[in-house]
């Protein structure tokens, strides 16, 4: 945790002085109970008052906003909903917050052309509620929806326990229309599948809002399927899970969900979500198929047919929507489950190649003799990405630098058999150390190359999601931490 | 292959130094795509072969110089594929298409709307940058956000940032069932038709109309092609083409007759729900809409009048292939993206070694 830096007043005065004179009042924040709310995002253990807060109703005052900043030389950090879990919205000491929260209108929904244009602060589960009525949706679901807002997707590249079939934000947005911190209104993307030049949208997304301000967003609507059916097939070891998912891709079945549970998440979760799990298998499998109800029947034979064959101990159909949702309530509740049983935990976010799940389980197993802390793993086992949650106590001496150890040490493996150290949680504040372990300097100065591209003066979101050399020759270590987390209540990965 | 590197690496830093232009050539079946050729060649075919191919990780890594066809075969095997169905566009006069002319062009074929472009399937990428340097983007796995997504910003850009030396691709299992329907159709009526379609639970994986007819292609879960068949079949009279891999295949190469002669052949990108684009010359559309070839002239005045109507149609065009070039072969760009282009080249190839001129 870095200790937080108090504002320096006179610069505050300053700079709001400056921003008042461009902007309706209610639009600039600067007295410390109300900047308070705006102190950390979804990584609450990093904290850090903001100068000043604005809230920009149109894209004219982002303008005037970044004008001010770029004369007054001030650092900025855009900021949706604030539900990020990597520290890419924690601001500034010497910084100005834009927040997009009145940003928030859906400008149109076109069911013909099957896309919606929305502005940035619009959640990500408003424009499936606004697309439904055409039997249309927003493909990506991240388990925030409920709050998270469409730019801080973008900004993130946001996927969702559907992505293995229907992709990522990426996939899913075509077009992006941005403020630079020049002072240009740039459009990248377009109406069309593709627009001339590089491809600037690409490297946009997941730019952890360092490239631009977003003040627009078209996303693709696609058709939402008639049915939804999910398997839970248990298996008395993790290698035999494992080896199912292998199973069912290489029988040509896509799944709409593939997640798998570790047996100390479901025996943490099921007290607290009554799923119905088997607390004796090792590991559960949630394999759902999606379509129309002869395409969901076909596939759901084949995936129980593909499943027995590879071993599994027990295999149940959900019977109706009810049934489904519950299947999934664990698995999309590990977290707060988590929060409930120990008193701190540290949620990681690693992805390998899956022929080396049986391996990174079991040196996490071993891990865990080592640093003498206990780890759930759950597991969106389609592609690949893991969330370890690393259970301690901060309260007891040394627990925190052996979580934060234990950490690093499996950021550090997935690296090792050829994984990242961030699948979609970003790399924020909160990975930016992990960074150095996974590029060397060539990379790294490669980024900074795409940063000074788009924001050679260096005023987006500084020091963020890539390290400097120095930093890396420095190499510190973060945790997450506080058993309290904003928006505990909101279902997690 | 660490010594066709190191020539590689020697070539660069020569040509680096001397501020002379590299022209970075795979097979060569593409040579005559975008704006300029420039320099002394650098053949990729030497650093050639798969990698690493893992059917069950859909993930297939090979180096830039292996043939795509040598890709396809052994995804085929697996039952699997680059779901962007690349063209190879063997037969122009050049050689067999490769890996890394096939992502560094960016072009996607017929599955593109349902399925997505070249770029949504790159996952990683090894880049020999101006400096002689090699730099690992992405990696193997799906979900990867640590650090700007430059492999993606490198499929499409036509070998302008640097020598792609090492790619890897997402890929998917064939379908289990495949189906062409074929209707006789006015232009008007299709793209409203596909558009609707589009809008609706259907397994449309690929669509072509041209000279009255429109061709759509199913593909998925044999329980929904049937059923798309059947409700598509009845309710506007279509019917199954028999021998359509064929017909798709000449589709994505252009050796369907439409692309036959030498008028110049411009591809036109709009939203898919624009209506009927009267520009003179016939006409083939793809993509749900999406995609419109044109046969037309390729000079100035009627590249700007393309031009300008394309553009009012929120889309753009690019003299794809014959026409002078002087017209300018992409849509010119917003002075502003232009801006952020120029320091993106200027970054990664400092010395503009790199198909100076490729692209604009």
């Amino acid at each position: 945790m870095i200790p937080a830096i108090p504002v320096d007043p006179e610069r505050r005065r300053q700079v709001a002085s400056a921003l008042r004179a461009v902007l309706p009042e209610r639009c600039v924040l600067h007295d410390p109970e109300d900047t308070r709310p705006y102190e950390c995002d979804g990584l609450a253990a990093y904290r850090q008052l903001p100068m000043i807060v604005t809230l920009p109703d149109n894209e004219e005052q982002v303008l005037a906003i970044l004008k001010v900043c770029r004369e007054l030389k001030v650092p900025i950090v855009p900021r949706g909903a604030g539900t990020g879990l990597s520290g890419g919205a924690q601001p500034l000491a010497d910084g100005v917050v834009i927040s997009t929260a009145r940003l928030n209108r859906i400008l149109r929904v076109e069911p013909y052309a099957r896309t919606a244009v929305v502005q940035p602060g619009v959640r990500n589960l408003a424009i499936s509620e606004a697309a439904a009525p055409f039997g249309l949706y927003y493909a990506p679901d991240p388990s925030s929806q409920i709050a998270c807002t469409i730019g801080g997707n973008v900004a993130e590249n946001s996927g969702g326990v559907h992505c293995l079939k229907y992709g990522l934000t990426v996939h899913n947005v075509l077009r992006v229309r941005v403020c630079t911190m020049e002072g240009d209104v740039i459009e990248l993307g377009g109406d069309g599948l593709d627009s001339p030049g590089l491809d600037l949208l690409a490297v946009f997304i997941g730019s952890e809002g360092m490239l631009g301000i977003v003040t627009e967003v078209t996303v693709k609507l696609v058709p939402k399927p008639a049915l939804a059916q999910v398997i839970m097939a248990s298996f008395d070891d993790v290698v035999t899970g494992g080896n199912a998912v292998a199973s069912v891709i290489a029988a040509g079945i896509i799944p709409a969900g593939l997640e798998m549970m570790d047996r100390t998440s479901s025996r943490m979760v099921e007290p607290f979500v009554k799923a119905g799990y088997d607390l004796d298998a090792a590991a559960i499998l949630l394999c759902e198929a999606d379509g129309t109800a002869l395409e969901v029947a076909e596939e759901i034979e084949r995936m129980t047919e593909v499943l027995q064959q590879a071993g599994a101990s027990a295999i149940a159909v959900s019977q109706n929507e009810a049934e489904r949702l519950r299947f999934w309530s664990g698995r999309k509740n590990a977290f707060p489950a988590a929060g409930r049983i120990s008193a701190d935990y540290y949620c990681m976010d690693g992805t390998i190649p899956r022929k080396h799940l049986a391996h990174v389980l079991s040196r996490i197993e071993e891990m865990q003799d080592t640093y003498g802390l206990r780890c759930a793993n759950v597991f969106h086992a389609g592609d690949g990405n893991m969330h370890p949650l690393i259970m301690f106590d901060a309260n007891k001496p040394g627990e925190l630098q052996r979580a934060e150890d234990f950490g690093a040490a499996i950021l550090a493996l997935c690296v090792e058999v050829g994984g990242t150290i961030t699948g979609e949680h970003g790399v924020g504040v909160e990975k930016i150390d992990s960074m150095c372990v996974q590029f060397g300097a060539n990379e790294l100065e490669a980024f900074f190359t795409v940063k000074r591209a788009f924001d050679p003066a260096m005023l987006l979101n500084p020091n963020k999601a890539v390290p400097t050399l120095q930093r890396c020759a420095e190499m510190g270590k973060m945790r997450v931490s506080g058993g309290v987390l904003p928006f505990a209540d909101l279902p997690r990965f | 292959m660490q010594q066709i590197l190191e020539q590689f690496q020697d070539q660069v830093r020569t040509a680096a130094a001397g501020k002379a232009a590299l022209r970075i050539r795979g097979g060569g079946s593409k040579d005559w795509y975008g704006q300029r050729l420039d320099g002394e060649v650098l053949d990729t075919r030497p650093y050639a072969g798969i990698v690493d191919y893992e059917p069950t990780e859909l993930v297939i890594t090979a180096r830039c110089g292996t043939p795509l066809a040598e890709i396809e075969a052994v995804l085929a095997e697996r039952r699997q594929m680059l779901a962007f169905e690349p063209p190879h566009f063997a037969h122009f006069g050049g050689g067999g298409a490769t890996l890394g002319g096939t992502i560094a062009a960016g072009l996607s074929g017929p599955r593109r709307a349902s399925s997505g472009a070249l770029r949504d399937f790159v996952l990683g990428a090894k880049l020999l940058d101006g400096k002689g340097d090699v730099l690992t983007f992405g990696g193997q796995v799906m979900k990867n956000v640590a650090g700007y997504d430059v492999s993606r910003l490198l499929a499409g850009s036509l070998g302008t940032l640097g020598l792609l030396l090492e790619v890897s691709v997402k890929v998917l299992p064939l379908a289990y069932r495949e189906a062409t329907l074929r209707f006789e159709m006015n232009e008007v009526d299709a793209i409203r038709k596909l558009n609707e379609w589009g809008g609706q639970p259907l397994p449309i994986s690929a669509s072509c109309w041209v000279d009255g007819v429109l061709a759509l292609r199913l593909s998925g879960a044999r329980a929904a092609v049937d059923a798309a068949i059947r409700s598509l079949g009845t309710a506007h009279g279509g019917h199954i083409m028999p021998d359509c891999a064929a017909f798709w295949a000449s589709l994505r190469e252009q050796r369907h007759a439409f692309f036959d002669g030498d008028a110049p052949l411009w591809r036109l990108s709009v939203p898919s729900t624009c209506g009927a684009i009267v520009l003179g010359g016939p006409q083939l559309i793809e993509w749900g809409g999406a995609q419109r070839w044109l046969r037309a002239a390729g000079d100035a005045a009627t590249a700007e009048r393309i031009r300008a109507t394309v553009k009012a149609c929120g889309g753009h065009a690019t003299l794809f292939r014959g026409g002078d070039k002087s017209v300018g072969v992409f849509q010119p760009l917003a002075p502003a993206v232009a801006k952020i282009h120029e320091r993106l080249k200027a970054g990664f190839d400092p010395s503009n070694i790199f198909n100076p001129g490729r692209m604009y």
